[in-house]
């Protein structure tokens, strides 16, 4: 009986000895905590995209509570409206948030590009494209079995016709498709950006031309029209450097294929 | 007396190792083994709190235990004793040395939980470092490479799992299956040292 008593005498004075050292070190160690951080994650939409380039909502709520992170407008989903409420945490003035909406770099579909086999396999885009990079001729071109529509967390990609189609209205620039896509072919875009190329194939022109007949040639019409000399056709594929466009969209009136689209 | 620290560290870090050899602390090793960076991290908590809970429990064993005939209950004491220490040593890195804290801060807590702490401390006791004539230093030396091995092996399987991101396994092998086949295999090489510790320094 005594052993019995004595182990539980013993245990009972060992636990208080630890949970008094416990409760000491807790009163005169203590950090104060940082109250920011539950506030600013109120901001934020909650989506974990990491549009905002940390590990989702969390890592952008402490990183700025914590002040390693200074900009308050990383959040493309949360827009103006999150920007602004952080900053007023914050203390500091509210950037305006670049928004981004999606694009798809393909502008062909069933009609006009052509098959270099016929697909049978699994029935989603990374299975078709390990498989000489798809069914189609263009190996640059939507693969069109839609992973990037099941990816969208906000309902606005879908595949029309065999190629991925943005509902920029539903989009909120997370980026999750570009990253989904295994041919690459969907980019984000600034929201303000007046014109894209719509196509993402480097072939040759005349390579080009037999895979899909709504494919970038590299025929330079754009080049020349543009007047600031913002297209430049490199690897037979024009490209668009967006601090020098003035949205003239002369570069869209001119292609003869109808790849520089403009919104 | 060299010997026989000798033997205890290259006991614990190859021939005993605990992650590799007795299958202790398997949570962590496969949970905190994907990057390179968490590995060091919580090799260097691990290490530290496993020297500390080995040189605080045998002072408790020791001084406390054994007199009052409460040997039998070393392993619900040593669960207190080294909960308990793992929050204090929490709290005060928090306050007194901040950058040691921000490198060990998440593997702390996890810690607490760990059944490599408690089993070393166990190990003390059971191996006789206790009774002995120096036993504190045996004890944390027997601690120390303890969580120098669990270190090994985790930055060893670390860059096992590198080498697992680029292999394509069939889907239903895909994430912890082919992991824990991987393990098995790393697993295997650390059989290779058994029984070397007592022919070198026995």
């Amino acid at each position: 009986m005594s052993g019995v008593l004595s182990a539980i005498v013993v245990l009972l004075i060992v636990g208080a000895v630890a949970a008094l050292i416990l409760v000491i070190a807790s009163k005169y160690m203590s950090v104060p905590e940082n109250e920011m951080f539950p506030a600013i994650r109120e901001c934020l939409p909650g989506a974990n995209c990491g549009a905002c380039g940390y590990a989702g909502c969390d890592g952008y709520a402490k990183a700025l509570a914590e002040g390693e992170e200074t900009k308050t407008n990383l959040c493309v989903p949360g827009a103006d409206g999150a920007a602004a409420a952080i900053a007023e945490i914050m203390g500091v003035e509210a950037e305006d948030v670049v928004e981004m909406v999606a694009y798809v770099k393909c502008n062909g579909n069933c009609d006009t590009a052509k098959h270099k086999y016929e697909y049978a396999g699994i029935n989603n885009c990374s299975a078709a494209n390990i498989l000489f990079q798809g069914e189609w001729a263009c190996p640059n071109s939507c693969l069109g079995y839609g992973d990037c529509e099941n990816a969208c967390p906000s309902d606005a990609i879908h595949v029309v016709n065999g190629v991925a189609k943005v509902y920029p209205a539903n989009c909120t620039g997370c980026g999750i498709c570009t990253r989904t896509c295994p041919n690459h072919i969907i980019a984000l875009r600034r929201a303000v950006d007046p014109t894209i190329v719509r196509c993402s194939n480097t072939q040759k022109g005349a390579q080009t031309r037999v895979a899909c007949s709504k494919g970038c040639i590299g025929c330079m019409k754009c080049e020349k029209v543009c007047p600031t000399g913002a297209i430049k056709v490199v690897d037979n594929l024009a490209r668009i450097d967006y601090d020098k466009c003035v949205g003239c969209v002369a570069c869209s009136e001119n292609c003869p294929v109808g790849v520089i689209q403009r919104f | 007396m060299l010997k026989e620290v000798l033997k205890i560290m290259f006991g614990m870090i190859f021939t005993q190792n605990y992650v590799l050899v007795q299958f202790i602390a398997i949570c962590p090793f496969l949970g905190v083994s994907k990057k390179f960076d968490s590995c060091i991290g919580m090799s260097g908590a691990v290490i530290f709190v496993m020297t500390l809970a080995s040189a605080v429990t045998h002072l408790i064993y020791q001084y406390i235990m054994v007199p009052n005939g409460l040997d039998y209950l070393s392993t619900i004491i040593f669960i207190l004793v080294i909960a308990a220490l793992v929050q204090f040593v929490e709290i005060f890195l928090k306050k007194y040395i901040p950058p040691l804290y921000k490198s060990l801060g998440v593997y702390l807590p996890l810690i607490t939980t760990n059944c490599a702490v408690l089993a070393v401390t166990l190990l003390n006791v059971s191996n006789g470092y206790t009774a002995m004539g120096g036993g504190l230093l045996l004890s944390c030396v027997n601690g120390f490479s303890a969580g120098v091995g669990f270190g090994l092996a985790l930055i060893l399987f670390c860059g096992v799992r590198k080498a697992l991101e680029h292999a394509k396994p069939p889907k239903c092998f895909e994430g912890l299956p082919i992991t824990l086949v991987a393990a098995a295999l790393t697993s295997m090489t650390f059989m290779g040292f058994a029984g070397m510790a007592d022919k070198l320094f026995g």
